[in-house]
């Protein structure tokens, strides 16, 4: 009977949680296909990750084990995962969306002739997978067609990983041939950027800025807001990338992770980058001209309305209340 | 160094967008296109490459002839020429079949590099890139912000999550798919614009290029977002609703 294989990922030695989340994905999925749930993990030594893996409820934990996978390629996790994909011809695989995940799983759906349906937040009957369009804004069902494994990865935070139940799979070894030869990139270790200077993981308010500022001039709006409250002031990405406030100021995945009491959105939009980095929030408030944009479905309060208006009329309902 | 940089046509952000009678795709009619975010960062990366080592940039896009201003628009900032895909029913396609347009386009050029952003602002797959080396049986890498061209091939400085970066050393022909914000973007000069109506735009059709790009998977429909949290939206003009949300953060939320 065809199958369900989830690749796992590690973090800090362990296995990381968005890999739990594929691993719930993956057996919703199972729920709806009758297929049994196999796990595999990849790397030079994978031993202590698959013995993590083999206490939850799956069929059977695969441990693809190379030395030239020691570190991260595009080329080695293509040809040692297309040479697993061959022997067992699972049905689905699915994968957390990682950033590791973008770079090479395109790679090895093309290799077997198949696409990828990428970050995905639902499944649900036929099997039909959900992802976001249009920033967030829409929802595209996707359905898999033709012969071979379909392929899924499924977003941060949108699959439980509590739901993962305990149990005793088998734990095998599989040895893919890989070549030196056929590792064309050279990666250097992983290092940080600047030294950090603003902590905003630690801080209880925050007030996030995005697009909808327009101008680097109007800062001192939201400046003035943050003065007030007593908040750290954060951005989405094109605020950082138009060089308007410091990197290490940006929220979101490539950035910070944030879990204040109080976050403050002005003119985000809310796409899924930026989501991710403030869920931990205790409350939410948004401000946004858009009243479809993504951002009012995270929030706990909204406004629709112009920040040039608005934000100067909360510094002052801010300053009043304090009095 | 000859580069070909990989664009895509998107509606414009701020686009106000409803879903088609069909159900299938968003209404297209009377929308404003733009070109999209990361590929203008690609774009800029491809053009300060050639500023340092000369060398030629051509862009590539696929889609309907709506396209034309975008094209104008990357000829204008510095691209040297363009071939434009003329395929009407883009969104009718998956990742693959674009990608592999955009292969058989490429690869009678023989370019030394290919550049693409890393993912399109509509629907988000951020696999072009990654599919077009595959296709074309060349290394990439992907969510990069730096570029330095080395003796045997680039040295690429790719971004990691929550803040970490890693150096990546691969040969060329390779494809990159560039993450924004690696540099700052240029605005086209008078002189631009004015040297983008003479430069040449070579339109290929899908039929032309023969390739198969039957979908493997299907949009079956779109929809708006289900709420996660009932959100209280404040009603009132900017002074009133101002007011009115203090007042809820401070009694309600008790967060203040």
């Amino acid at each position: 009977m065809s199958c369900i294989y989830v690749v796992i990922e590690e973090r800090d030695g362990r296995v990381s949680r968005i890999s739990w989340e594929a691993i719930a994905a993956a057996q919703k999925l199972a729920a709806l296909t009758g297929q049994p749930v196999n796990a595999a993990v990849l790397g030079a030594q994978t031993e202590g990750l698959a013995a993590e893996a083999a206490a939850k409820a799956l069929s059977k934990v695969v441990r693809i084990e190379h030395p030239l996978l020691a570190a991260y390629t595009a080329d080695g996790f293509t040809l040692a995962l297309q040479q697993l994909i061959e022997k067992e011809n699972p049905a689905h695989v699915v994968f957390p969306h990682t950033y590791q995940v973008r770079d090479y799983a395109p790679k090895l759906a093309t290799r077997l002739g198949q696409t990828l349906v990428g970050d995905v937040t639902a499944i649900s009957d036929g099997p039909l997978f959900t992802r976001q369009l249009m920033q967030g804004r829409l929802n595209g069902s996707y359905r898999h067609s033709g012969n071979g494994p379909c392929f899924v990865s499924v977003q941060a935070g949108a699959f439980r990983a509590g739901e993962v139940q305990p149990g005793a799979a088998a734990v095998t070894v599989f040895t893919p041939t890989i070549e030196p030869a056929q590792i064309r990139t050279r990666p250097s270790e992983r290092f940080r950027g600047a030294a950090q200077t603003v902590d905003l993981g630690a801080a209880q308010m925050i007030v996030g800025v995005g697009r909808g500022i327009k101008d680097a001039a109007n800062l001192p709006l939201v400046q003035a807001l943050a003065t007030a409250l007593g908040a750290e002031l954060g951005a989405s990405r094109p605020i950082c990338d138009n060089g308007w406030l410091a990197m290490e100021r940006q929220i979101g995945s490539s950035g910070q992770t944030i879990a204040p009491k109080l976050y403050l959105a002005l003119g985000i939009s809310g796409a899924i980058q930026h989501l991710v980095g403030i869920k931990g929030s205790q409350c939410i408030a948004a401000v946004n001209k858009d009243p479809g944009a993504p951002i009012f479905e995270t929030a706990d309060y909204g406004i629709v309305g112009d920040l040039m208006e608005v934000v100067p009329a909360l510094t002052e309902a801010v300053k009043a209340a304090q009095q | 160094m000859k580069i070909i940089v990989a664009i895509k046509q998107v509606p414009e952000r701020d686009a106000q967008i409803s879903i088609d009678a069909a159900g299938k795709w968003i209404e297209e009619s009377g929308l404003q296109y733009a070109l999209n975010e990361s590929d203008a960062y690609a774009l800029e990366e491809a053009l300060q490459l050639k500023e340092k080592h000369g060398g030629e940039v051509v862009v590539l896009t696929a889609g309907p002839e709506r396209v034309g201003p975008t094209i104008r628009e990357a000829l204008a900032k510095g691209a040297d020429r363009a071939i434009h895909i003329d395929c009407a029913d883009l969104v009718k396609l998956d990742a693959l079949g674009v990608a592999r347009l955009l292969a058989a386009a490429v690869k009678p050029e023989s370019p030394d590099l290919i550049l693409t952003g890393l993912q399109s602002d509509d629907l988000g797959q951020g696999q072009t890139g990654v599919i077009l080396a595959e296709l074309l049986g060349l290394p990439h890498s992907s969510l990069i912000l730096h570029v330095d061209k080395t003796d045997t091939g680039l040295s690429v400085k790719r971004e990691l999550e929550e803040g970490w970066f890693q150096l990546i050393e691969l040969p060329t022909p390779a494809v990159l798919t560039i993450q924004s914000g690696g540099n700052k973007l240029r605005y086209a000069t008078l002189m631009g614009i004015k040297r983008a109506k003479t430069k040449e735009v070579r339109t290929l059709t899908a039929s032309e290029l023969a390739v198969d790009s039957a979908p493997v998977v299907i949009l079956e429909r779109v929809a708006l977002p289900q709420k996660q949290k009932s959100t209280q939206m404040i009603p009132g003009n900017p002074r009133e609703a101002a007011a009115a949300l203090v007042e809820k953060l401070k009694f309600e939320a008790r967060v203040l």
